[in-house]
């Protein structure tokens, strides 16, 4: 499966990395290869087969919707890179 | 006092010869003479740790007594422990700490056990070897020229080298089994849900299961005694069939087990020192009184493949978090936007193998692609899973090497991700079906330890150090220490 120079790239974006040049070519090489392994999978009849999402199988628990305790917004905000007011501080984005 | 077992360690505290408080400075002093050679630990916090002890040490002078009450363990730096530095691995989370306890790791503060370190590891606990931890590689006790296995690497080694009689790592597709197979200890991938995540930094949700460590199985089921069963802050945990059973352990007998070797695993590429040994521990079983049965299955040579595509799919999810904004490295520059900020900050703080199954999970997961290869890899792992199933109709349990090697050299595959991920050919199995595989010293092969896994039905973790624990009595291997 060959990986293009453009699949990084677009992935790359949509992954939001933003690779140097330099990285691009081992990344390419190496997605490409992992992916030829993967066509192995083409081999299997898969008609039918129901995909496993799960690593068991069970019914999911419900609780009781409680208000409780958790953390204040001082310790969401104490490792923040940069506060103010009591919010993220991020660039602009309008 | 390094290579005192647990049981020696409760009997020193119960007879006031030793205090938890003096345990923590005898761990803290060996990690302080051998670390600078192994690299097993990120970081200490003493006073933290002597608070914890002198609890324990009250609690002891109380009369009260417990299977980790007063004991050491290592934590994987992957697991959160309120106000400690907790980095994955990861040049993200330099600096960042654990806002809150893990559950895992509150049950053991509970139990009255005391966290000694934060164990290295592979970034986000992406890795075979240890070597794409941030922080470089911690290395192998039985010859440090060689990787100690991943990503569990720090605390493999912490409880190979003495520091500490337990440690808890992760194991999404074989993290804690490969460790112990190339150091020499027992570790155990519980039944998926048995123990909690909550807290713990998520690489695969759908695989990642937290795994206790330590030299036998004995000493493996007091830590999931004291950790395991349903938590309410973590939707995917269960409760574990006959915990109060995994404390004392005790012996199941061997006569007339059936168990099953799986052809797929004695194939082409097992290492012959390997081959050796572990057809040396079967005989053991068989002297025993165990049957040995060969069984089939026959979807295994796709697991490696469905693994990743799965492993990569939901690794570029949960990643997605780390985005410079919240906690964590970020990168700032003047007039830059807010994309910018997130990719350059990634882009940053992110290593090679991360990076790598990003991009990978991101492609699989794109439009074009999804049926391709991310459905399939699902429906191969509903194959996978199946074939176990069948196989435990007709064998109690199942037997094979956790790695077709022994522990390889530093830098060996290194540069060759395809060569790393096939080191866990046989370690991938048990999670894609979501099944408990207790990973054993199983003997030697040119003076390295070679590790033997049992994988059994969903829920039978108990069962499985029960029979372990058996193996265990007949022989010594489990007992051999390295020369530091």
């Amino acid at each position: 499966m060959e990986v293009t120079r453009e699949d990084v790239l677009r992935c790359a974006e949509l992954a939001r990395l933003q690779l140097t040049e330099a990285e691009i070519p081992a990344l390419q090489r190496d997605m490409s290869r992992i992916l030829d392994h993967a066509q192995s999978l083409l081999e299997l009849d898969l008609e039918g087969v129901e995909p496993t999402l799960h690593g068991l199988d069970l019914p999911l628990p419900r609780r009781e919707d409680e208000a409780r305790a958790t953390f204040t917004q001082a310790e969401a905000l104490a490792q923040a890179p940069e506060a103010a007011q009591g919010h993220f501080v991020v660039p602009k984005v309008l | 006092m390094a290579w005192a077992t647990p049981n020696s360690m409760r009997e020193g505290l119960a007879a006031g010869d030793l205090s938890a408080e003096g345990l923590v400075q005898a761990g803290l002093a060996r990690i302080q003479r051998l670390d600078g050679r192994l690299e097993a630990v990120l970081s200490t916090d003493a006073p933290r740790s002597l608070e914890q002890a002198r609890i324990a040490d009250a609690r002891l002078a109380g009369g009260e007594r417990g299977p980790v009450l007063g004991l050491p363990v290592v934590l994987k730096d992957n697991l959160h422990w309120k106000g400690t530095p907790c980095t994955s691995g990861s040049r993200i989370l330099a600096g960042y700490r654990a806002p809150y306890d893990a559950t895992v790791v509150a049950r053991l503060l509970q139990a009255g056990a005391v966290p000694l370190a934060k164990a290295n590891m592979d970034e986000f606990a992406m890795g075979s070897s240890g070597e794409f931890s941030a922080f470089g590689p911690a290395r192998n006790p039985w010859d440090t020229a060689r990787v100690p296995g991943g990503s569990s690497s720090g605390s493999a080694v912490s409880v190979a080298a003495g520091y500490a009689p337990f440690a808890l790592g992760s194991d999404t597709g074989g993290s804690v089994r490969l460790p112990a197979s190339f150091c020499n200890l027992t570790a155990l991938r519980p039944t998926y849900g048995v123990l909690s995540r909550y807290g713990v930094t998520a690489m695969a949700s759908s695989l990642d299961q937290v795994g206790p460590i330590a030299r036998t199985a004995e000493d493996v089921a007091a830590l999931l005694g004291v950790m395991a069963g349903a938590d309410p802050l973590d939707a995917t945990s269960v409760d574990l069939p006959r915990q109060e059973a995994l404390w004392p352990l005790r012996a199941a007998t061997l006569k007339g087990l059936r168990v099953g070797l799986p052809r797929e695993y004695f194939g082409e590429g097992l290492e012959a020192g390997v081959r050796e040994a572990i057809e040396g521990a079967l005989q053991r079983f068989k002297d025993a009184g165990a049957e040995l049965v060969e069984v089939d299955l026959p979807h295994t040579r796709y697991a490696i493949d469905a693994y990743y595509l799965v492993c990569t799919s939901e690794v570029s999810s949960n990643l997605s978090r780390f985005d410079g904004l919240r906690y964590g490295l970020s990168e700032r520059v003047e007039g830059q936007t807010l994309a910018e900020l997130m990719a350059l900050t990634r882009n940053a703080g992110f290593g090679a193998e991360a990076k790598r199954r990003i991009l990978l999970g991101t492609f699989c997961l794109s439009k074009g692609h999804y049926d391709a290869f991310y459905l399939k890899a699902l429906k191969v792992r509903t194959l996978i899973r199946q074939d176990f199933l069948k196989a435990f109709e007709q064998v109690d349990v199942l037997a094979t090497p956790v790695s077709p090697t022994v522990a390889f050299p530093l830098g060996a595959k290194l540069d060759d991700p395809l060569a790393m991920h096939l080191a866990d050919v046989y370690a991938v199995g048990a999670p894609l079906a979501g099944l408990p595989a207790l990973a054993f010293p199983a003997g030697f092969s040119a003076g390295l330890p070679v590790g033997m896994q049992l994988m059994g039905p969903a829920l039978s973790d108990v069962r499985l150090l029960e029979l372990v624990q058996a193996f265990q009595e007949r022989t010594d291997y489990h007992l051999r220490t390295p020369e530091l």
